[in-house]
């Protein structure tokens, strides 16, 4: 692997609360080449948080503080909201969790993505609509010329997740930062998401940074996995060593699934007096 | 005896028939799940049993009496409903004591006091939670309060319309223990609807593959567990579930 796309060095997002500052991310550190990173971890373990602060989305009162966030040579944290907003988007994007509340609903599909792309270069609109019609064939979405004309509400949930992660990977960005991206849908249809961005993925040599409460489906479709829990990293692995995890919390949620072919009269509960004082 | 008997079960919402020749049978103390996608009708049945789709065609028995369609207090001392979204099913401005108040005056029960302190250790709440909020709870928390909802009026069936989709995985495993231990000790029987087939394999002892508002297959869990269903589409679904890598 070449120098890391993304090098991220004792983060820490802080938020101020009555009984004085919480920290909801404590000091976390990894870094990103061209790979598919998995973040696990249950409510409140600041995987989000983690996500939204490589991007500069934390909304005040929070705060983010890192010894080092860079992307490819730049400083993040230097950088103001004009040179966010020149790297959000075009470079690192971001796909979100449910379609209903992060597409647009008084524009047209098309005009969505082409918006996407518009922002962050000026394009002839020739190219435009032949861009996003590439784009939405991409993402596997049958008729495209139809679907673009469509508004958010006329099209399903599976399709509206596919339409974001158009929308999101037009400008061609180096990383995709995917926040739960199947969590609103069906079983049957995360599959066929999940393959998707994938496939554009690992096409387009991208970092991709999946954040999913599920460890069967970040193992599946990681190289590498960080379990976070109460804003640490308990757990750094390769994907594939997963079942191996030595932490109590990995293994304690790894038991807590119900399996296919279960046998067990009662599920493993996690202890959470054992390890949470460290 | 059954607990729940349907048979050609047509729910339609106005014009729409949702579901079509739906035909199951729970046994008193059994454990039955529905499985499907989104918009396989698998909730609606859960629905048209409530008394909240009422709009139906077919027999409904319960216990061996006929189900009427709509809104019934008989009913309800039999049959309770859990449902999926414990932020959305507990009113915001109750604490748990006037939740659990609630069913006992409907029902015209008396020992009120006795009855939510009794129904609250089961599921696991000690007393320091009778007079809080929802919003003073966690997630998990606000599921046992509306299980000790549905159960604070000695029901002999309990519907369960996804009841852990909305919760942590080691959240939904507390759950699922208590649902097991609840049955076993209650004697209750369940009817649940999920997507999540290794919940099934856990909690039940039937289930029905539905799709497209009909049921494609019924089976018993034990051929879940060894892979063994027959038709196309719950195999598709058992490839799904199947954990690929761990």
């Amino acid at each position: 692997m070449s120098a890391p796309l993304l090098a991220v060095e004792n983060l820490k997002v802080t938020f101020p609360s009555p009984s004085g500052p919480v920290d909801v991310v404590k000091g976390l550190s990894f870094e990103l080449g061209r790979e598919r990173l998995g973040i696990v971890g249950e409510s409140g373990s600041g995987k989000s948080m983690t996500g939204r602060s490589i991007l500069g989305l934390v909304r005040a009162p929070g705060k983010v503080s890192a010894t080092r966030l860079e992307f490819d040579g730049i400083d993040l944290l230097k950088q103001g909201e004009k040179g966010m907003r020149a790297i959000r988007g075009a470079r690192i994007s971001m796909v979100m969790q449910d379609p209903k509340f992060s597409l647009n609903p008084v524009m047209t599909v098309g005009e969505q993505i082409a918006e996407a792309l518009v922002a962050h270069k000026r394009l002839p609109r020739r190219e435009i609509a032949a861009r996003v019609r590439a784009m939405l064939e991409a993402v596997r979405i049958n008729d495209p010329d139809r679907v673009a004309g469509l508004y958010p509400h006329e099209i399903s949930g599976g399709m509206g997740q596919r339409v974001m992660i158009a929308m999101m990977l037009i400008p061609e960005p180096d990383i995709l930062i995917a926040d739960e991206p199947t969590s609103a849908l069906d079983v049957s249809v995360q599959a066929q998401v999940l393959d998707i961005i994938d496939a554009l993925v690992r096409n387009k040599g991208m970092g991709l940074i999946l954040i999913s409460h599920d460890l069967n489906l970040v193992a599946h479709y990681c190289d590498r996995v960080l379990v976070m829990n109460a804003g640490r990293v308990v757990e750094d692995c390769a994907a594939s060593e997963l079942k191996n995890a030595q932490h109590p919390y990995t293994r304690g949620l790894l038991a807590a699934q119900p399996r296919l072919d279960e046998t067990r009269d009662e599920l493993p509960v996690i202890d959470r007096t054992t390890w949470s004082a460290a | 005896m059954t607990a729940i008997h349907i048979d050609n079960l047509d729910v339609s919402y106005g014009e729409t028939q949702i579901t079509h020749n739906v035909s199951i049978d729970v046994e008193e103390g059994g454990s039955f799940a529905l499985v499907g996608e989104s918009g396989s009708g698998k909730s609606t049945v859960l629905k048209a049993i409530a008394g909240l789709a009422p709009e139906w065609r077919g027999t409904i028995e319960i216990f061996g009496k006929p189900r009427s369609h709509g809104i019934d207090p008989d009913f309800a001392r039999t049959c309770q409903m859990v449902f999926q979204d414990p932020y959305g099913s507990l009113h915001p401005r109750k604490t748990v004591d006037a939740t659990l108040m609630e069913p006992l005056n409907i029902q015209g029960l008396s020992d009120h006091n006795e009855r939510i302190v009794a129904i609250l250790k089961d599921v696991g709440l000690d007393n320091r939670f009778r007079f809080r909020y929802p919003h003073q709870l966690s997630g998990g928390q606000r599921q046992r309060v509306a299980i000790a909802r549905a159960l604070i009026v000695e029901p002999k069936l309990l519907l369960l319309d996804e009841p852990t989709s909305a919760l942590d995985v080691s959240v939904q495993a507390e759950i699922l223990n208590l649902l097991k231990r609840l049955r076993r000790e209650r004697g209750l029987a369940y009817l649940m609807v999920t997507h999540n087939l290794p919940i099934v394999s856990f909690l039940c002892d039937r289930l029905a593959v539905m799709r497209g508002g009909r049921i494609v297959e019924t089976a018993d869990a034990e051929n879940l567990k060894k892979g063994h269903l027959q038709h196309e589409y719950s195999r598709e679904l058992l490839a799904l579930s199947a954990p690929p890598a761990v």
